[in-house]
């Protein structure tokens, strides 16, 4: 199978009183299907990776390619589409919209792209809600659920458009060893069951384990690939 | 924020409402009971020739509500030893009606009928003991006698006109003056009274007579005129400065909406909402705040006019001032509200425009 990401020479290099480099020359690319894990000391540009090949920052230098497309000359809403369309976030943070449920926080990705809500969508989350364990929570408001409840949610959502990547950076970081295990477990089924290319950022290696290949950097460059 | 919007918006509504009403209250108690446009003589015998094809052509030339001509002279009233200066005025009753509201303003008795009868204002009836069917002598400069019944007692709401005009039919005052068949004035009154001027002019030139003069009552009341202005002007700064606080309130608000919704405007992006849709979110709140807020603000100002219109009305007598509505004002100050809100929400939703995703997740 090909790349669905691929990385081509990348530098990042944030400007200020004084510039800070975080990426120096990073090469890599992701097959279609994989799962794979990407570990780092906090600081050493994971996190920076990530959201470069999510399209959310910009390279300073080298390309970016997203299922063949060339994505840092793209402009601002011809990305947005493909982010909507291609790629899934969780955070380490869930970001859930507290002022609606959990069921209508995952469904926003579907609304962005289509306005509308079927009954083909809804028994999609229903089904993703069931697989992730937390249907009993599903109309529960978004302030009113457990953290891990929370991720769980913010994970339906990131694969609600049925994305062909899902990009999670430290997903696990707020979880407990018993819920991250769960979690973990979750990624891998939907890995495997969708066929969605899976790209982990963490510095837990109980998360790697549950990963095909783990790459590790630091200081910016890649300096394992197992 | 929406309660004080809707605040802002009813004061602007209670001003106005109240200061236009007020204005157009004082305005038809000074002018409502006049002539607006006047058109007299200029030559010495003080009377108006060929004033039929003048009426005529008059009806023909610019909107006018009544045309009314009169024959009108200073002379001398008499009853016993007393005599006082009197204006006596000729007119045909049913169109002079129509300016001066003379019936409603007969207290006692009746219009006059026939050429020997008058009416009499209530202050001149004191000053000479007058009552209905009573006789008095009218004695004109020019050294006429004319006997004459008093057949009604008015009062016109204006002492100056109560204690002098002595009121009678056309053809008495012509035949009293020597006038033949000429009057001394045509009355004019037109459906919007700001705009007398333009078409007293607009008279002035079509008539294009040497022998007569157009006057109009803006020329006549420069005094009330500023007043009113003056009052127009105060109530448009305050409306104006009511309507900048909204603009001001709104943007705030919408700013620190920005601001808390940050993280929230990020994740969206983040999923794929566009940066103009990410925009819209704060005008479409812009929108609704302006519309829920201006809605509340029209009625709670309109609320407010008719609370202050029943407290300051005092039992049995009228009110201060005959409320209008305006509603044309009305839906003056919902659009322009309306239209602040949106243009209040353009500097937050540009706000949004800048954000980006990456800045947000940063940040956590």
């Amino acid at each position: 199978m090909g790349s669905i990401i691929e990385l081509r020479n990348v530098d990042k290099t944030y400007a200020g009183a004084i510039d800070a480099q975080a990426l120096f020359g990073v090469d890599l690319s992701f097959e279609e299907g994989s799962c794979s894990s990407i570990m780092g000391e906090s600081g050493s540009g994971k996190s920076t990776l990530l959201n470069i090949m999510g399209t959310l920052d910009v390279p300073t230098r080298g390309e970016v390619f997203i299922n063949g497309q060339r994505t840092d000359t793209m402009g601002k809403n011809r990305l947005a589409e493909l982010r909507n369309e291609t790629i899934g976030f969780v955070f380490q943070y869930h970001y859930l919209l507290p002022e609606f449920t959990a069921i209508e926080n995952a469904l926003i990705p579907y609304l962005i792209k289509s306005g509308k809500v079927d009954k083909e969508i809804l028994e999609r989350a229903e089904d993703l809600f069931d697989m992730m364990g937390i249907s009993n929570v599903k109309n529960n408001a978004a302030a009113r659920m457990s953290g891990g409840q929370q991720q769980r949610t913010a994970i339906v959502r990131a694969l609600i458009n049925n994305p062909r990547i899902l990009l999670a950076d430290e997903p696990t970081g707020n979880l407990d060893s018993r819920i991250t295990e769960r979690v973990c477990k979750n990624f891998r089924e939907i890995n495997e069951r969708f066929g969605t290319t899976f790209v982990v950022v963490t510095h837990n290696s109980e998360v790697a384990k549950h990963t095909d290949r783990v790459v590790k950097i630091q200081d910016g460059r890649i300096e394992a690939d197992i | 924020m929406v309660a004080g919007i809707g605040i802002a918006i009813s004061v602007q509504i209670f001003v106005g409402l109240l200061i236009n009403s007020l204005q157009q209250s004082l305005v038809d108690s000074t002018m409502g009971r006049s002539p607006h446009i006047t058109i007299t003589s200029s030559v010495d015998d003080v009377t108006i020739r060929r004033w039929e094809n003048m009426v005529d052509d008059i009806e023909k030339i610019a909107p006018v509500e009544v045309v009314s001509v009169s024959a009108s002279g200073n002379a001398f009233a008499r009853r016993g030893s007393t005599s006082k200066p009197v204006l006596v005025r000729g007119f045909d009753f049913e169109t002079a009606d129509r300016i001066y509201n003379i019936s409603d303003s007969i207290y006692k008795g009746s219009p006059y009928q026939l050429r020997s009868e008058v009416i009499v204002g209530k202050d001149l009836s004191e000053e000479l003991e007058l009552d209905i069917g009573d006789r008095l002598t009218v004695s004109t400069p020019g050294g006429t006698d004319s006997a004459l019944t008093v057949s009604g007692l008015y009062d016109l709401g204006a002492s100056s006109i109560n204690k002098t005009w002595l009121i009678t039919k056309l053809e008495t005052a012509r035949k009293m003056f020597g006038f033949g068949s000429r009057v001394t004035s045509i009355e004019v009154t037109v459906s919007d009274l700001f705009r007398a001027d333009i078409v007293a002019n607009k008279l002035e030139k079509a008539l294009d007579n040497n022998n007569i003069k157009v006057e109009n009552w803006k020329e006549q009341n420069q005094q009330l005129l500023r007043g009113l202005e003056g009052q127009r002007i105060s109530s448009a700064i305050i409306q104006a400065i009511i309507l900048v606080s909204v603009i001001v309130a709104i943007s705030s608000v919408l700013s620190i909406s920005v601001l808390q919704k940050t993280r929230h405007i990020g994740i969206l992006k983040a999923m794929g909402i566009k940066d103009r849709d990410a925009g819209l979110i704060f005008l479409y709140q812009g929108f609704l705040i302006g519309l829920v807020g201006s809605l509340l603000g029209i009625a709670l100002g309109l609320s407010l006019v008719y609370a202050f219109v029943a407290l300051t009305t005092v039992e049995g007598q009228p009110p201060l001032f005959e409320l209008r509505i305006q509603y044309d004002f009305i839906l003056r100050s919902w659009l322009i509200a309306l239209f602040s809100a949106i243009l209040a929400a353009i500097v937050p939703a540009r706000n949004s425009l800048k954000l980006s995703p990456v800045d947000v997740i940063r940040e956590r």
